[in-house]
């Protein structure tokens, strides 16, 4: 039990120190980096809870996907470090009064909800469960009870795919492609022209 | 719940034995190389000339695009995995429930393939 409350500390340790890092580190690309980071401690507190499922779709898709997707963001943008420091001062008191908003509604959160007993739940749920699968779990309700739930999430991927292929998909004229065919069959008589020009004239 | 988290116990002190070894080179390298740099050492060298301009030039936008293909389908992946764990309990309903989920995936895989988001030139 001592291991498992160490690590869940040096999970949470790690995790608010490279979300924090996030947002102060100087350069994005290291923000970037600590995003991943931050993930990864998310995945492994993920596991302590007991929802490994869970835990491996947050590193296959967070990890590796999104953050391959936020570098090359921050890659395109083209980004002047010192452009981005400059509106700093001006945006502060707006962030400052979200920050505050966020905080109040997380202290209403944790002050007028009742949670339950903790180490009860966790003993019970895991005695309910202890033979039956994270994955399995999630599957038996997934695809049958919230079924609606299933596809609308279906339909949000094939709108983002529609969606990213119009907003960045250019003509395809623009390459000077060969057509090998063609060129092999191109005639001399259809390239060359013989003229003959008087002296003194042009064409 | 301790069976449980006693199959990742591997797995942490793999962690914590890859902390270890990367903390241990970089400090060793840190204390026992030495390092005298000086401005021509540390400026960026291309070539015997000097740089041009910032290593950091804008990406094609395709890249960006193949990137946000592979996360969809990604995604799509992921559904899969308790689908097929739990196929023998869920029934026919849950089969061909995952079915319409694919065939509106599909359907965005022929748009995309139709719209030749997928060639590169």
């Amino acid at each position: 039990m001592i291991i498992y409350s160490l690590t869940f500390y040096l999970f949470s340790t790690v995790a608010i120190f490279s979300a924090l890092m996030v947002i102060s580190a100087k350069n994005p690309v290291h923000s970037v980096l600590f995003l991943i980071l931050s993930f990864v401690n998310a995945a492994g507190l993920f596991v302590l809870l007991g929802a490994e499922f869970l835990a491996m779709i947050l590193v296959v898709v967070y990890v590796g996907a999104v953050a391959v997707l936020f570098l090359f963001v921050v890659m395109m943008l083209d980004i002047n470090f010192v452009k981005l420091r400059e509106g700093f001062l001006q945006y502060l008191p707006f962030g400052l009064l979200l920050g505050i908003v966020l905080i109040i509604e997380l202290g209403i959160l944790f002050l007028t909800k009742n949670f339950p007993d903790t180490s009860s739940f966790k003993e019970d749920y895991f005695s309910n469960f202890s033979n039956v699968e994270n994955t399995k779990l999630i599957g038996s309700v997934l695809y049958t009870k919230y079924f609606f739930l299933f596809q609308v999430s279906g339909i949000i991927l094939l709108v983002a795919m529609i969606g990213s292929i119009t907003l960045t998909l250019r003509n395809k004229d623009r390459s000077k492609k060969q057509v090998i065919s063609e060129q092999n069959t191109i005639k001399a008589s259809k390239s060359i022209i013989k003229k003959q020009i008087n002296l003194g004239e042009g064409i | 719940m301790t069976i449980f988290l006693q199959e990742y116990l591997p797995i942490l002190i793999f962690i914590f034995i890859g902390l270890g070894i990367a903390i241990g080179m970089t400090l060793l390298s840190f204390i026992a190389g030495e390092s005298k740099p000086d401005s021509e050492k540390l400026s960026a060298y291309e070539c015997g000339f000097e740089a041009f301009d910032d290593a950091r030039g804008r990406f094609d936008v395709r890249f960006y695009l193949v990137a946000i293909l592979f996360i969809i389908f990604d995604l799509e992946v992921a559904f899969l995995f308790p689908w097929a764990i739990s196929l023998g309990s869920i029934g026919l309903f849950g089969f061909w429930s995952m079915m319409i989920f694919l065939l509106i995936l599909t359907i965005g895989f022929i748009y995309e393939w139709k719209k030749g988001a997928l060639e590169w030139e």
